[in-house]
């Protein structure tokens, strides 16, 4: 790809990037959010037109008008979300796409044929006849690549494909990687985990603002380097933003849960958050961090236990009386549960506040706007002006307008879930500077996280979840990787 | 106001100019019997049952919802009124009683939509099918021999006019002035636009989104229950079999006519009504044109598929790449 430039309203989404991929070789492509990487890849696929600039494959120019027709040359993709029917089995989610024979007409006998044989390329052995969607997002992930690949495919595109993956999951989606490199592919690799970058890239790109920044060999290039050309500043302020911690405090107490559970959920647990102190929630995936979130929030109704919030009982419980009452909540998964994408970032950041006010009490549009240019200031998210409809940003910022959202209702007590999933390292460094700044100014905050660095760097307490039960908690100096795991992994005497 | 709201103006103007082409003085208006007429009154005039009912409509579909039984309301409010005049109420408070109906109707259509979270169109295909029943048994309830009635009341309200003006214009202004400022001097436009686009963000950014889906409901049914009162003092009779047949489709054709999407998400109040006044000016204009009635329904399917394939954003982009590459 030679001086690829896209522009959008308002915005230079990519000028004059140069992008080489050699067979054979996973070329890891890195940047910020909102760098140009997903635009990049979609003009590489045919999803987005260029304005200008030229794509050669193997020598020939090619203008690929659609993603169909890229991949008949060759072009794969999967993307991060997943784009599977979860309620069709494996089978026909193979089968959907371009076929043979008739149009049509489907052979059932061949689809499944072809379905073993795309699944046994990727030694993945699953009953085919299962719907997707009682797979665990790993194998759909699996099956997502599997889709993507053909006889002919040569360049192969992964956006993000270990977001939700843990690591065995995302060892075995490595061994295939690498088996496909050895099968000549090129393998386009996107991600925000700086681990997996090394482990599998042999060559990395960095584009930021819609600028290529460099392309070197990955053995030629150093972590502190590469965290420095994506974020454009010295790595000393991302470390001083995780170092800023305060010993544990004993402010007043804000909330305090008392064996407060849910069958089949989460076992009766005992929680306290004090006011400027931030309590991590650690634990391995289906552990029930979300699960306990959501009960604190009242999302989930208990059906057992007391909670107190300020000093005052809260009977029943709902979001809506968590929000009156001083608490705020940002989900895990912005896209279903955080924001109304057709919305604009002012509607999207007015709607908890407007509603702690009630319906009758309209903001005036002024103080809306004022309120908006606030937030989007204080948490830098990057658009043009706050009438654009959130659908329309990158993912890390509509991680922030969620937070600007929450901030924005003046809550005493914060829930975050998973507050930088998908997230790159320069807006990650911002939102655990923020997490430290609002806690100093006497919020209680309940951060859980299933990246174990960021519950050790924010954290004054460790909440440990194991088995939808809460196991333990770790306090002060004693929060470090090794004790939480230990804890994670049964050892008793860790357990306080 | 945004450039796609351009086209069903355009439509519209189109319209009319087409008219005036057809019909000479298609455009004249004067006074007769102290009160305005002409066909742009006319339009106006004959226009406010479907506008008011697109309205609830509007928002309703505003929710990610969309009502079917309108057109039953019109009938169920129909029968009530007759029923009322029959029984010797004062006709005043047949006016209250008739609007109660319609909100009965749309609390119904809001207990099974949010309370019991039936999809909402065979919630309201339910009533739909129903409302025609309740209507006729309502007949009954004064035997159902004779359903006329005269009622200057009623009537005045409908066919009357004030100061040369129809009256039922004067209080359709009234009424979307009154919706206008509800939904967007409140902040209940804003909770149904999150709740239609997000229902999940929006309960947990702490809307009350249940309540929000109900109360549309019941919106719409008050505004089909005024668009009944019209109806049945127009026409002085009660017709549950017959009245505001198939209306509810015209009323979603002017919401998506108006830019609204089925998907939910937005409200456009006065493009809706400008929706339903292109569904109007066309009946009218081919009536007056001489063509046969049955060319009406293809004339108007035409230019809704003209107006929707110009909003389209697919159908803009090809357009937009075609004059593109001739002019390169």
């Amino acid at each position: 790809m030679r001086g690829i430039t896209k522009a959008f309203p308002g915005v230079r989404a990519l000028d004059d990037v140069d992008f080489t991929l050699h067979a054979g070789e996973v070329h890891a492509l890195l940047g910020e959010n909102g760098a140009g990487k997903s635009t990049l890849i979609k003009i590489l696929t045919g999803a987005l037109e260029r304005d200008s600039g030229e794509i050669r494959l193997d020598g020939t120019s090619v203008d690929f008008q659609s993603t169909g027709e890229a991949q008949s040359h060759g072009v794969s993709t999967v993307y991060q979300e997943v784009n599977l029917i979860p309620a069709m089995s494996v089978t026909k989610n193979l089968a959907l796409g371009p076929s043979e024979g008739w149009p049509g007409v489907i052979s059932w006998r061949k689809a499944r044929a072809r379905a073993r044989a795309k699944l046994a390329r990727l030694n993945l052995d699953i009953d085919i006849e299962q719907p997707v969607g009682s797979y665990s997002v790993a194998v759909q992930q699996l099956v997502a690549i599997a889709h993507a690949l053909d006889n002919e495919t040569s360049v192969l595109v992964l956006d993000e494909p270990t977001a939700s993956l843990d690591a065995q999951e995302t060892a075995t989606l490595f061994d295939i990687v690498r088996d496909l490199k050895q099968r000549g592919m090129a393998v386009v690799f996107i991600t925000h985990f700086l681990d997996q970058v090394y482990e599998i890239s042999d060559r990395i790109s960095v584009l930021r603002n819609g600028g290529l920044v460099g392309s070197a060999m990955a053995s030629d290039v150093s972590r502190k380097d590469l965290i420095s050309m994506m974020i454009g500043r010295e790595l000393g302020e991302v470390e001083a933003a995780y170092s800023g911690k305060a010993s544990p405090q004993t402010g007043k107490e804000k909330l305090v849960a008392k064996g407060v559970g849910r069958r089949r959920t989460l076992k009766p647990f005992d929680l306290t958050l004090r006011a400027g102190e931030v309590v991590g929630l650690a634990g391995l995936l289906g552990s029930g961090r979300t699960e306990l979130t959501k009960l604190v929030f009242g999302a989930i109704r208990a059906d057992s236990g007391s909670l107190k919030v300020n000093g005052k009982e809260a009977g029943s419980h709902s979001p809506r009386r968590s929000l009156a009452a001083g608490i705020a909540f940002c989900p895990e998964d912005r896209k279903a549960e955080g924001l109304v994408g057709e919305l604009s970032i002012r509607e999207n950041i007015m709607l908890s506040i407007q509603s702690k006010q009630g319906w009758l009490r309209r903001l005036p549009r002024g103080q809306q706007e004022q309120i908006a240019a606030e937030m989007i200031k204080a948490l830098a998210i990057a658009t043009p002006d706050a009438e654009k409809p959130v659908r329309q940003l990158s993912g890390g910022n509509q991680q922030k307008v969620v937070l600007a959202r929450a901030l924005a209702s003046r809550p005493d007590i914060l829930l975050l879930d998973e507050p930088t999933r998908g997230i790159d390292v320069g807006a990650h460094a911002e939102i655990i500077t923020l997490i430290r700044k609002l806690c100093s100014e006497g919020l209680a905050l309940l951060v859980a996280s299933s990246e174990l660095d960021e519950v050790v760097a924010a954290s004054d307490r460790v909440a440990v979840l194991r088995d939808r039960e809460k196991i333990g908690e770790i306090v002060g100096g004693e929060i470090r990787r090794d004790n939480i795991i230990r804890v994670i992994a049964g050892d008793d005497d860790r357990q306080h | 106001m945004q450039s796609r709201a351009i086209w069903p103006l355009l439509a519209l103007v189109l319209i009319l100019i087409v008219a005036g082409l057809i019909s000479p003085g298609f455009y004249e208006i004067r006074i007769v019997e102290g009160r305005l007429f002409g066909n742009l009154i006319d339009i106006l005039y004959r226009a406010v049952p479907t506008a008011l009912v697109a309205l609830g409509m509007a928002v309703v579909i505003g929710t990610k919802g969309i009502d079917l039984s309108v057109g039953s309301i019109i009938a169920i409010v129909g029968a009530v009124i007759v029923w009322r005049i029959k029984m010797g109420d004062p006709h005043v408070a047949i006016l209250f009683i008739a609007l109660g109906a319609g909100i009965l109707c749309g609390m119904w259509n809001g207990f099974l939509v949010a309370a019991l979270g039936i999809q909402p169109i065979i919630a309201t295909l339910i009533l739909m099918v129903s409302g025609r029943g309740v209507g006729l048994l309502i007949n009954q309830l004064y035997g159902g021999t004779d359903p006329s009635f005269e009622s200057a009341f009623l009537q005045g309200l409908s066919t009357g006019s004030i100061w040369y003006i129809p009256t039922r214009l004067v209080l359709a202004a009234g009424i979307f002035a009154a919706l206008w400022l509800l939904i967007r001097r409140t902040a209940l436009g804003l909770f149904i636009e999150a709740v239609g686009g997000n229902a999940a963000a929006s309960n947990l950014a702490g809307v009350n989104a249940r309540l929000i889906v109900f109360f549309a409901y019941v919106l719409c049914g008050l505004l089909a229950a005024w668009a009944g009162i019209i109806m049945t003092a127009d026409t002085h009779t009660s017709d549950p079999v017959s009245v505001g047949l198939y209306i509810e489709l015209d009323a979603i054709l002017a919401v998506v006519i108006g830019g609204g999407s089925l998907a939910g998400g937005r409200i456009y109040l006065g493009m809706t009504v400008i929706g339903a006044l292109v569904i109007q000016s066309l009946t009218t204009a081919t009536l007056i044109s001489g063509l046969p009635p049955e060319y009406n329904l293809i004339i108007k399917a035409l230019v809704v598929l003209t107006v929707l394939f110009l909003q389209s954003a697919n159908a803009r982009r090809a357009i937009h790449r075609l004059v593109y590459r001739r002019a390169s």
